[in-house]
């Protein structure tokens, strides 16, 4: 199977305080992969190396098919990158986003016009194509934030904290969308502290103080830690843990 | 007591707040739940007296927010959603500025604080800029208390904080109220409202139930299942197709859905047992909050 993440040993150190501590796994190709743990554990860390924002203090890493040490720039075009806190322009309407984001991915305007009718199709916001993102509604301004990170067909998209405030009908069809984009072979790293939504992911995992504790399907890890549900696996993982950080 | 009559807020033509009305008991722990974009953080800023109503009322222990403004500004706490404190001053500088615009100073209402600062003591030379998200917050609900309030305002005190961090600080809720003090916070996080004495439900700025918790799960009145089966990614779309089935939502491992009447329960199983679900299983179950807020019209 093509792994589309892989990491060896990956490692991050701020001064004397080591962030992310050797850690290796792999991502499978179409793969809705859940990378949880708590605040201050490592995982911002690991994905902005992931991402070719920050550079390993030891270790390696490939994320399709590119190294994340040698070629950074070069991750940024494969990939599609989404969070809660930021994903669109407030003060650019919803074509302004698409056209925005898009262009900087090297699309080619023609090929925008056409994929932005489809997306706006599917979404039912077509009426709404030249509506300011910050006058749409939260629930419809993330699943638009999520079709315009995957607009230019990344091999993966990163997702931190997707659904964070999203209300509880919109953080569902939030995920039937991941889903969707599953099923079209776009692989999903995903980042939540919703424990009802690691159900959803094919395989998890769970970092703490740096170090990845656990990784397998939910089913395996509530197995594993005789565990009624995902929030009871994390919080046998997780409590009494904290570091100063 | 915290009592809001009618409250309403316009933003040009964004109606924020429509006609909410409720009241917190002395000593009660107070939930507004709801998601982004619900009036929260508006609701909070009426009664904290940072924004004028269009509309309607608020008394905080009998002072008016419009006349009493500065008097009620003395004897309430506050905690914004963003973090509010001096970044630049050290955990124990901005405990110290809290205390001494409050008249007071730290050793006054030690106790009071002594459970939650006793966490980050350790770090009190740290600026607040480089402490951890669950550190920070500790911090900020410190420096909310340290003039002993007679109400805490706490809006969005757990978002983004991860389900264990989120856990202990309901916890330090739990003790604060053991000592008096009337909290009124508010959450996106439908599973902590069994923490609190009372909830609201809110949704584009109105109010949807007032209520415990366990009343508004008493009150939902439409018929829910649970159903599970190997092949969980296909299900919802196939049990969506069932015409015994009203709505359905995944929760969790499962997926949770509305039925037209119990009976039928035989014909959707034997439904998914003709595709390819054989392993399907349906049972009865009472709802959540997050059920009674999906589902509430």
């Amino acid at each position: 199977m093509e792994q589309v993440i892989y990491t060896n040993n990956l490692t991050k150190k701020f001064g004397a305080f080591t962030a992310v501590d050797n850690i290796t796994f792999h991502v499978n190709k179409g793969e809705i992969f859940g990378f949880l743990g708590a605040n201050g554990a490592g995982k911002t860390t690991a994905m902005r190396m992931l991402c070719g924002l920050s550079i390993p203090t030891s270790g390696q890493g490939y994320v399709a098919g590119c190294d994340i040490v040698k070629e950074q720039e070069k991750i940024k075009k494969s990939i599609g990158y989404m969070s809660q806190k930021f994903s669109l322009y407030e003060d650019l309407t919803v074509w302004e986003n698409i056209k925005l984001f898009a262009g900087i991915y090297g699309m080619h305007i023609k090929d925008i016009k056409k994929k932005a009718d489809v997306i706006l199709n599917i979404l039912d916001i077509t009426k709404e194509r030249n509506t300011l993102v910050k006058h749409i509604p939260t629930g419809w301004k993330q699943k638009l934030a999520f079709s315009v990170a995957v607009f230019h067909n990344p091999k993966i998209v990163f997702l931190d904290e997707p659904t964070g405030g999203v209300d509880p009908e919109a953080r569902r069809q939030f995920w039937e969308m991941i889903y969707s984009a599953a099923n079209d072979g776009i692989t999903i790293f995903v980042t939540t502290h919703y424990m009802d939504e690691a159900e959803y992911c094919d395989r998890i995992s769970i970092m703490v103080q740096g170090k990845i504790a656990a990784l397998a399907s939910p089913k395996e890890l509530k197995d594993k830690y005789n565990a009624k549900d995902m929030d009871e696996v994390f919080s046998k993982l997780v409590e009494g843990t904290y570091g100063v950080m | 007591m915290v009592k809001v009559s009618n409250i309403s807020k316009s933003f040009k033509d964004v109606l924020a707040l429509d006609n909410v009305t409720f009241a917190a008991n002395q000593g009660e722990l107070y939930g507004i739940i709801g998601p982004d974009g619900a009036g929260k953080t508006t609701l909070f800023r009426i009664m904290t007296t940072l924004t004028i109503p269009d509309n309607g009322t608020v008394y905080i222990n009998n002072r008016s927010i419009i006349k009493d403004y500065m008097e009620i500004r003395k004897h309430i706490g506050y905690m914004p959603g963003k973090f509010a404190l001096y970044q630049d001053l050290t955990v124990e500088e901005n405990l110290n500025f809290f205390a001494s615009v409050f008249d007071t100073d730290v050793n006054e209402n030690y106790d009071l604080i002594k459970g939650i600062y006793s966490h980050i003591a350790p770090f009190k030379k740290r600026k607040a800029g480089n402490l951890s998200g669950g550190m920070k917050q500790k911090l900020a609900l410190s420096c909310a208390l340290i003039h002993k309030p007679e109400v805490l305002f706490l809006d969005e005190p757990t978002t983004g904080v991860d389900p264990v961090s989120r856990k202990e600080f309901w916890d330090m809720l739990a003790g604060l109220k053991q000592m008096g003090i009337t909290i009124i916070v508010s959450t996106p996080y439908m599973d902590e409202a069994s923490r609190c004495d009372r909830i609201a439900l809110i949704k584009n700025g109105k109010f949807l139930h007032v209520d415990t918790p366990d009343n508004i799960i008493a009150a939902f009145n439409k018929n829910l299942i649970a159903v599970t089966a190997s092949g969980m990614k296909t299900l919802l779309n196939d049990i969506r197709k069932c015409n015994h089935i009203t709505s359905a939502f995944a929760f969790g491992s499962e997926i949770h859905a509305l039925i037209d009447d119990y009976n039928n329960i035989g014909n959707v199983l034997s439904y998914l047992n003709t595709m390819k679900y054989r392993d399907a299983e349906i049972k009865i179950i009472s709802p959540n909050i997050e059920d009674c807020f999906i589902w509430s019209k």
